[in-house]
């Protein structure tokens, strides 16, 4: 186990600085000034050289690079154009809100959409399995900035059922049960939005991974011994096939955090994504960049974790 | 020869049926329908037209600007199946390229090209298209396009480098290898058009995901500039006035949704009838 883990973890090591170097070279090569949009302000030729030395945009680029770097392991990602604090405050403000919508979809997923793929492989090429393939991909279809605006609209201001835009209701006052009460409604339809766009995955793979464990001989047995088809599905068959979709957890998360900055700015959900949407209207490239960062280094995470998991469940992985 | 089997095996599924005529359908909207229609551009009447439900005249009702919204869902159609072809043919032209490179050479090479691909796929695209769109004030509808097409091919090349490996050591290879075949030969005759299913399926489900990728960076102000009508601009354009005219909103998710499930669904029966193993 040591030398897999030790290899896997230098591994996503080097994945992450690649993906951090590609995001520095990205933002510094391309044609266009990062503070071109000062000009929007009509700002001097002076005044934009000393905001370019401020942000050390007249250093050569290795030097940038080398600053940008020497920073990041300080934890410093620079400073926000649009708020004028330091980037990595802002992120570890969003971040909670961000990981609590990201987690109660994932919950979600993991629930309805196992569920579902489960009842699909039993019910395999059936009208049932059909239609929930066509519908789990219609969700897919759907952009989730468009589903968000429309259900806002519907459930939240022409029936009034849950609050359309936020994360609390500032007169919802009391005990923490009333306010937890009001988070939980503020967090129906951003959670709901962002799981119809996203539960095919899962929903595809416990199929299929279902499927598989249903053709293996130790179920042709549990059938022959004449147990209950409810048993031998969900005890004998789902209990082996739900481990690998479950360790793929890492895999869900760029469509998440993608999807966030849609959901979360239509729902005013004030988390990661709705910050980088308000960054790119604002045209902040410190802050824009410094969430990249965070991204690629949570996706870097997830995905060794995802990999850890299955190591410690399937010991053939670090076997071989 | 694999393109035609692989489109009667598409029809031959009635899922993939329904997802090749519907794009068909719109392709024929997209080409003829512009002709048809009104001008996507003009204002009718800002004071008595603006935000006109659904009528005879105008069947998916007129936006605040009092532009009828069938024609520029037409319209959107048009930049959109464009952008999503352009992007999608560059973006697997590149994995196709890139992955037979790593996986046909090997060693260093193939270990440098993977790593780069490790390190940008721990990138969302859509924060690579953020970075690269938030800088410039504007971005030409052509840098867009290439913009798309060159964050789209990391996964394509990882696909295609696997095919290559696992290629290289079939018998077929092996032969015309021995029997003195020039390394294009080998490249182009036989490594490449065995890749072609998946890379077939790959691009059908890439045609989606761009056209997703497109509508919300529309959405967010970066993509297809205004006037020029785009799916997810359209969106962005109804949202203050949803409340008053909901219909120059809905229409163009609407589009949006069924386009790319057709797409979806043909790329579904592309896989299960080219490329097995994936169903």
């Amino acid at each position: 186990m040591r030398p897999w883990l030790l290899g896997r973890s230098l591994q996503a090591a080097i994945t992450l600085a690649v993906a951090i170097v590609l995001l520095f070279l990205l933002v510094h090569l391309l044609p266009g000034d990062p503070l071109a949009r000062e000009g929007d302000r009509q700002l001097t030729a002076v005044q934009l050289e000393g905001l370019r030395a401020r942000y050390g945009l007249d250093r050569p680029l290795p030097a940038q690079l080398g600053a940008f770097l020497a920073g990041l392991a300080r934890g410093d990602l620079g400073t926000s154009i649009e708020y004028g604090r330091p980037v990595t405050g802002l992120l570890m403000e969003r971040l909670p809100a961000t990981l609590l919508l990201g987690g109660t979809v994932l919950l979600l997923n993991f629930t309805i959409g196992l569920w579902l793929g489960v009842r699909q492989a039993v019910r395999k090429d059936g009208a049932e399995d059909r239609w929930l393939t066509t519908l789990s991909l219609a969700g897919y279809a759907t952009p989730s900035f468009w589903l968000g605006l429309v259900l806002a609209w519907l459930v939240g201001i022409r029936w009034r059922l849950l609050p359309p835009a936020g994360m609390s209701d500032p007169l919802v006052t009391g005990g923490a049960l009333s306010v937890s009460a009001d988070l939980l409604r503020h967090l129906v339809l951003p959670a709901l939005t962002l799981s119809i766009v996203s539960i095919a995955g899962t929903m595809r793979y416990q199929r299929s991974a279902m499927l598989e464990t249903l053709r293996l001989p130790y179920i042709v047995t549990a059938r022959a011994k004449g147990l209950a088809e409810d048993r031998v599905v969900w005890h004998h068959a789902w209990r082996n096939a739900v481990f690998p979709v479950l360790t793929l957890f890492g895999l869900w998360l760029p469509i998440l955090v993608s999807g966030s900055v849609f959901v979360e700015s239509v729902f005013a959900w004030p988390g990661l994504g709705s910050l980088a949407a308000a960054a790119v209207g604002n045209r902040d490239y410190p802050l824009l960049m410094g969430a990249s960062v965070l991204v690629a280094t949570m996706v870097v995470l997830a995905s060794l974790l995802s990999d850890l998991a299955y190591a410690l469940l399937d010991p053939r992985v670090r076997l071989s | 020869m694999v393109a035609v089997e692989a489109l009667q095996a598409v029809w031959r599924a009635p899922r993939g049926r329904a997802g090749l005529t519907f794009l068909l359908f719109l392709v024929l909207l997209a080409v003829v329908g512009p002709l048809l229609l009104p001008d996507p551009f003009r204002q009718f009447d800002l004071l008595d037209l603006a935000s006109t439900p659904p009528s005879l005249e105008h069947p998916f009702g007129t936006d605040q600007l009092s532009r009828d919204v069938l024609a520029r869902v037409v319209s959107g159609a048009r930049i959109s199946l464009a952008v999503a072809a352009i992007a999608v043919v560059l973006s697997v032209s590149l994995g196709a390229g890139i992955g037979l490179v790593a996986g046909y050479w090997g060693g260093a090479v193939d270990a440098l090209l993977m790593r780069f691909v490790d390190g940008a796929l721990a990138v969302p695209r859509l924060f690579l298209l953020l970075l690269v769109l938030a800088v410039p004030a504007r971005v030409p509808l052509v840098w867009l396009i290439l913009l798309i097409g060159t964050t789209g091919w990391f996964a394509t090349s990882r696909l295609v480098r696997a095919e290559v490996l696992r290629l290289r050591e079939e018998t077929f290879v092996r032969a015309a290898e021995a029997l003195g075949a020039s390394r294009r030969r080998v490249i182009f005759r036989h490594l490449l058009v065995n890749t072609a299913g998946p890379l077939l399926v790959a691009a059908t489900l890439g045609v989606g995901d761009v056209i997703l990728l497109e509508a919300g960076l529309s959405f967010l102000g970066l993509g297809v500039q205004p006037p020029t009508p785009s799916w997810g601009g359209m969106i962005l354009d109804a949202r203050p006035v949803l409340e008053a005219a909901p219909w120059a909103g809905l229409f163009p998710g609407i589009a949006i949704t069924l386009t790319v499930l057709a797409t979806n669904l043909v790329g579904d029966a592309l896989r299960d009838a080219l490329d097995p193993r994936g169903a």
